[in-house]
């Protein structure tokens, strides 16, 4: 393949790429943000202690956790269809996609929102702040460089996981590797779409280092 | 304004039950400073937590400025909005500050206005009157984490005073600072106490806080508080750990028939120079071997060991003169022949106890 050839197919995996893995980052981070705050809350002596809501949520985000994610794309094709009305295509791979990485980001909030230092919830009880100001004023913005590597994390994860879906009627960068890379034998093809992959990877972490070092910044150091 | 009756908390933990309260009754008078001392594990921590019901108590009542608030807590672990209502108007500072690191120095003043629903202009107005009340008018705009341990208390104090309490409860708040800063902090603490009426609840390991600022005290030995009362009433009964331990007098006498006495100066009865009249009255040498003197509002309080030439039969007509004056007159035992009645030795109760 020539450059000329090679471009355009570049151009459309890395729009459907990007579409798929920012809609699931969406979707990832306002369900899975919930989650990992209910699980500190009702962990054992957290504020909103439930043993039997906490062992529930936490066997489901592991079970999650644990399937493979190939696995996962195929068993929830007859979910995305419901949902989509089709399993083919960057919109119905959302679906997969967001699922597969809820238990993980939901993980990555709890250890975060573990990290604040109990005193500071302590003194907004003190104040007489309830459960919903302790979360909204201190849990979440003290956890917020954290919360914001674990975004950049799961993006990142969302990048490999778009690239296998591929493979299952997906579309982006993962499926043009597959069909021109692999089924044609073009090992050039193959090679730089891994270098497409390996830049947005690169650029995604980058700034999400840059924003977590902005916000650790602030109010530690002048 | 702060009476707990009964206090009492039980921790369990893997089936053992600890004991931290053990029925503690406590009155705080409105507007004075009130300490509680205790080696750590006394239980002070708990007490202080179970007033603002951070802590259940396992039984017992709570009640601040009238309100009953175990009866407002109700049975369930979640804090309901009566208790919460209950504890904005009692502010609290803790030995590690506590403040948002993520929050301004203003931003974390303005956080309990937030809570109580203070519109925007006015939590700055307020936020920015507290800076200035505590000295820390140019650090609006700094970062926690740009603050000295001294500037962080300050914002700690001007965040507990946001909601107008009557009552400041303090969590060992000096035991973090080094000596200098602690002056500092305890002085704003009874500045404040005397501006705004403010009633003090504070809890320390450290005698020299009690010295500074207290009007009254209670000692806390395993979850008990073993004495309590103002210092003048400490003082006036005879072998209180805790006056011994606030007005530390030491030295015994220099020859055999000497005799050597503590004089106790507190109430009315410390406003004359007894010592320069008993000198002249009876024409007799005092030597002053060691004294704990404070002057509290133009009155003397504290004590003094002073040597009276002859035994303690020789010196009945003396010790009644000083005695006859009001003041409190204990014959101290010679450790070396052990004439003279038997005191109570001085035991150093509180260890010297390195901050947590």
């Amino acid at each position: 393949m020539t450059w000329e050839e090679m471009r355009p197919l570049l151009e459309q995996g890395t729009v459907d790429t990007l579409y798929m893995v920012l809609w699931a980052t969406v979707v990832t981070i306002v369900a899975g943000l919930p989650l990992g705050v209910l699980l500190v809350l009702t962990d054992k002596g957290g504020l909103l202690q439930n043993r039997p809501l906490n062992k529930v949520v936490g066997a489901i985000v592991n079970i999650g956790r644990s399937l493979p994610f190939i696995i996962l794309l195929i068993a929830l094709i007859p979910f995305t269809t419901f949902v989509v009305g089709t399993f083919i295509g960057p919109t119905a791979m959302i679906v997969p996609l967001a699922i597969g990485a809820i238990p993980f980001f939901a993980r990555l909030v709890e250890t975060a929102i573990r990290e604040v230092d109990h005193g500071l919830v302590e003194a907004v009880q003190s104040m007489g702040g309830g459960i919903p100001t302790i979360v909204r004023k201190v849990l979440l913005p003290q956890a917020l460089p954290s919360l914001v590597a674990a975004v950049t994390t799961t993006v990142i994860v969302l990048i490999g996981y778009s690239a296998m879906a591929g493979a299952v009627g997906g579309e982006g960068l993962g499926s043009k590797a597959v069909t021109y890379g692999y089924q044609r034998f073009d090992t050039t093809f193959m090679l730089v779409t891994v270098v497409v992959l390996v830049a947005i990877v690169t650029i995604v972490q980058l700034l999400g280092d840059g924003a977590v070092r902005l916000l650790a910044r602030r109010g530690r150091t002048a | 304004m702060i009476t707990t009756s009964g206090l009492t908390k039980v921790y369990e933990s893997r089936g053992r039950q600890v004991t931290a309260l053990d029925g503690v009754d406590l009155h705080v008078r409105e507007g004075e400073v009130f300490g509680v001392i205790g080696q750590s594990g006394a239980g002070k921590s708990s007490l202080i937590r179970c007033v603002n019901l951070l802590e259940r108590p396992t039984s017992g009542t709570v009640t601040v400025d009238g309100t009953d608030l175990t009866a407002l807590a109700g049975k369930g672990r979640r804090a309901g909005k009566d208790l919460r209502r209950a504890r904005s108007s009692i502010g609290m500072v803790f030995q590690h500050f506590n403040l948002l690191s993520s929050r301004t120095v203003k931003d974390n003043i303005e956080l309990p206005l937030e809570i109580l629903g203070v519109s925007g202009a006015e939590r700055s107005r307020r936020a920015l009157e507290l800076l200035d009340l505590v000295g820390l008018a140019d650090k609006a705009k700094s970062y926690p984490g740009q603050l000295s341990g001294g500037q962080k208390q300050r914002v700690g104090i001007a965040r507990a005073l946001a909601g107008e309490p009557k009552v400041l409860l303090s969590d060992e708040a000096t035991s973090a600072l080094d000596p200098e800063t602690t002056r500092s902090i305890l002085q704003l603490l009874r500045d404040l106490n005397r501006q705004l009426g403010l009633t003090v609840l504070l809890i320390t390991h450290e005698m020299d806080v009690v010295k500074t600022i207290c009007d009254s005290a209670a000692l806390m030995q395993k979850g008990r508080i073993v004495e309590s009362g103002t210092v003048a009433e400490l003082l006036a009964t005879p072998g209180s750990q805790l006056a011994a331990e606030l007005f530390p007098v030491s030295g015994h006498a220099t020859a055999d028939d000497r005799t050597v006495v503590d004089v106790t100066f507190h109430g009315e009865a410390a406003t004359q120079p007894v010592v320069s009249q008993l000198a002249r009255t009876y024409n007799i040498d005092i030597s002053i071997l060691g004294a704990a003197m404070d002057t509290v509002g133009g009155k003397q309080i504290g004590r003094m060991r002073i040597e009276l030439p002859g035994r303690y039969e020789e010196n009945v007509v003396p010790i009644g003169f000083l005695r006859e004056r009001g003041l409190q007159v204990e014959p101290v035992e010679d450790p070396r022949d052990g004439t003279a009645a038997a005191v109570p030795a001085q035991q150093h109760v509180l260890a010297k106890e390195s901050a947590k």
